[in-house]
Order: structure tokens, then sequence, then C-alpha cells
């Protein structure tokens, strides 16, 4: 199993042992460690559960390439190709980056005083021949993870009916939710330590 | 298959961002308490958590619930030099009030001033947001924090460079990224697994 004990953050930063982002790494050694503990826990779990490895990639890469992170959703894309995604889920995938992408954080607050910050922008839903590539299973979770992603703010009670409504468990809900609000954290870093880099 | 959306108890939603102590409410089942193992216990890390709707919800993956916390401790609790803790707080408040976490940007927004004794600005980003002037350094850091909190991130050297015009090093720049990107993994949880509610009145 490549890339499960390599350090992610350090490989798509371009960390190398003894360089200046090694170190400040170093100053904070359980962020560090926990950082690539909860990658093996969210995408080489011990016990998988009803989430399997091309579902766990697959998102991965979705949710990296609606962030216009293209280094990054190229590690996911192939961490799915080794785990046997085949190349037809690949190009559902990056049809659906295609289809989706926007820019965020918009949405709406509860009316009342601020509601004048509500800001709008688009609701995803999947274009029928993405949606018939990827299966309803995994067609509800991207229409999720495109709102947990560009627009949080409007999340409800309903968004979580649809994804029960298509298989997906309370616990597998939240699963899902980690590797995104994951992810969510992961690619900040690795641009925000690039860019740090990229100053020296 | 049993499992199914909650639906709240009559609550208040709060109106605005506001540091007074909130309720969440969750819109899945948490694990019962007695349903809990040693496994589902230890992920807690704090074993005052079990408590918590939210933490007892994110249980049911004990492994990344674990690492979660464990990554958030030492982002935010690491004393070894770097942003002092009030401004790495603020991060996380600013990037809350960005993303519309009004649950994490009330528990931020109270450490940050508690931590910085400078609530009349703490409270000015929660009011008027993130653009509020609350001097030069910590404009650079709310900066820093929004860039990279956007989707796509639009943070870049100019960031780098106006941080450490205001006095920061690059363990400090270090402790932005961290404490903004942290939030963003937060922010998305809160909001998406439950609501907001004003506390319940004495």
């Amino acid at each position: 199993m490549s890339g499960t004990d390599a350090d992610v953050i350090d490989a798509l930063v371009g960390i190398t042992p003894g360089s200046p982002l090694d170190a400040i790494r170093a100053r904070r050694p359980d962020a560090r460690a926990h950082a690539q503990a909860t990658y093996r826990a969210l995408f080489a779990p011990e016990s998988p559960g009803a989430i399997t490895a091309q579902e766990r990639f697959a998102v991965g890469g979705f949710v990296a390439g609606l962030h216009g992170a293209t280094a990054i959703a190229a590690y996911y894309a192939a961490r799915l190709a080794e785990s046997g995604g085949p190349a037809a889920l690949k190009e559902a995938m990056d049809a659906a980056i295609a289809e989706a992408r926007s820019e965020g954080p918009y949405g709406r607050y509860p009316t009342g005083p601020l509601s004048r910050e509500d800001t709008a922008g688009p609701s995803y839903r999947m274009g029928a021949a993405t949606r018939r590539a990827l299966g309803p299973r995994l067609a509800a979770a991207f229409e999720h993870v495109h709102m947990l992603v560009f627009h949080p703010r409007d999340a409800e009670p309903a968004a979580l009916q649809a994804l029960l409504d298509a298989g997906w468990s309370t616990t597998d809900i939240v699963t899902l939710s980690q590797i995104v609000a994951f992810l969510s954290f992961q690619i900040r870093v690795v641009i925000g330590l690039r860019t740090l880099a990229g100053r020296p | 298959m049993s499992d199914k959306v909650l639906v709240p108890p009559q609550h208040t939603v709060p109106a605005a961002f506001t540091r007074a102590q909130l309720d969440w409410l969750p819109w899945l089942e948490p694990l019962a308490v007695d349903a809990m193992t040693e496994r589902h216990l230890a992920s807690l890390v704090d074993a005052a958590r079990v408590k918590s709707p939210y933490f007892r919800l994110l249980a049911r993956d004990p492994d990344a619930l674990e690492a979660r916390t464990r990554t958030d401790k030492d982002i935010f609790y690491n004393p070894d030099a770097g942003l002092p803790r009030a401004e790495r707080e603020l991060a996380a408040a600013a990037t809350s009030r960005f993303n519309g976490c009004v649950y994490c940007a009330s528990v931020h927004a109270r450490h940050a001033a508690t931590y910085s004794k400078r609530e009349d600005d703490v409270q000015r980003l929660l009011d008027a947001g993130v653009t509020a002037d609350l001097g030069e350094r910590w404009n650079a850091i709310v900066a820093a924090s929004v860039a990279l909190t956007a989707t796509p991130s639009v943070f870049g050297p100019e960031h780098v460079d106006r941080l450490r015009k205001a006095g920061l090093d690059d363990l400090a720049i270090a402790d932005v990224i961290h404490a903004a990107a942290f939030f963003n993994w937060a922010n998305r949880l809160m909001l998406s697994l439950g609501e907001p509610a004003a506390a319940a009145g004495p």
C-alpha cells in the first residue's frame, strides 16, 4: 500500500528532511503526526465499514478538484487508480468537477439581521450522464460534498436525508463528512506551506 | 436501515454572531453513552466530552475523531513559541466568521477575547465581519485566514509578506496557516451535522 505511510502533507508540499519547513513542522509534532493519522483513518482505515476505498478516493479527488488544487487532485486520482478504480470512474469524477466548480464561501443565514450578508450561489444538481456513470450512492455524496466545499452554511437536515435515502448510514455520513472536512484542512495546509516555502 | 434525521427540539436560533455560550443540536443520532465501547470513549480524548452530542456523533468514526482532536490540540495549545494563543484563536474566529459558523465563532471569539483582553476588537470582528479594522497586526492575520479560507484559496506571497511585516516569524505564520486550515475542517462538521441554539435561559 504505497501512499499510506509517507507523510502526505510533506509529500504534497515537497518538504525534504532538514529543510526550513521540516524544522517548522517538527515544532508541532502532534499536529504533523495526527494529520497523517487522520489521513490513514479516512483513506486506509483498519475497519473500512461500508465505504469502499474507491469511494473514499473518488470523494478526495472531487474535493481537491473543486478547490482547483490540481496536484492534490492528481494525488487522489492516482490512489483511486491504485485501488482498482476503473477509468470510467475517474472520467465521471472529472466531469463532475467540471460541472460543479464554483467560488465560495456563499450561502444564506437564518432570517434576521444576518440576512444582509446572504450571498447567492448554486446548489449542485449533477447532470444525468455523470449521475449514471457514478451511480446513485456516489452521486448523492458528490452533491453533498459540493455544499460542504462551497456553501456549508446552507446545510440543512434535508441534505442528510438525501444521503440516507441513497444508502449512506448515519456512521457513513460521519465518515464522509470527515473526509471532506479533513481535506478542506489538508489542502489549505499544503497551499499555505507551499506559499511560505516559495517566499524564503 | 433505521437511521433517520433528528428533529431538534424547540429552540431559539441565534440571530447574530455572539460570544455568548451556545448549545449545539445534532441532526443525526449521536452514540448513546451506554452503547459506547472502550474505543469510542478513548476517541473522545477528554473524558468530559462524553456529555457533548457533537463528540458522541463524531465518535461513530473513532479513529478519525481521535486523530482530529490531537491535531486540533497541538495547533492551538502547543506553547512552544510561534503565534500567541490569542492570535491562533483570532484566526479560528475569523475563519468561522467568514464561513458563517455561528457556533464555532462563538467559542473561539470567547477564547480570543479571553487571551488577548481585546473584547472590543473581537466583538467588532463578530459584528462587522472580516473587513473590520482591528489594527494592522490583527488585520494581517484575519486577511491571511480569509484568503486561505476562500475556495479556491487566494492565499499568496503578499499575505506572507504582510504577516512578516507585522512581526510574525515563519513558525508564527505556519501557526496562522494551520489555525485557519483547521477551522475549515471544524466549521464544515459543525455546520452540516447540526445547528446552534441560544442556551436555555436560567
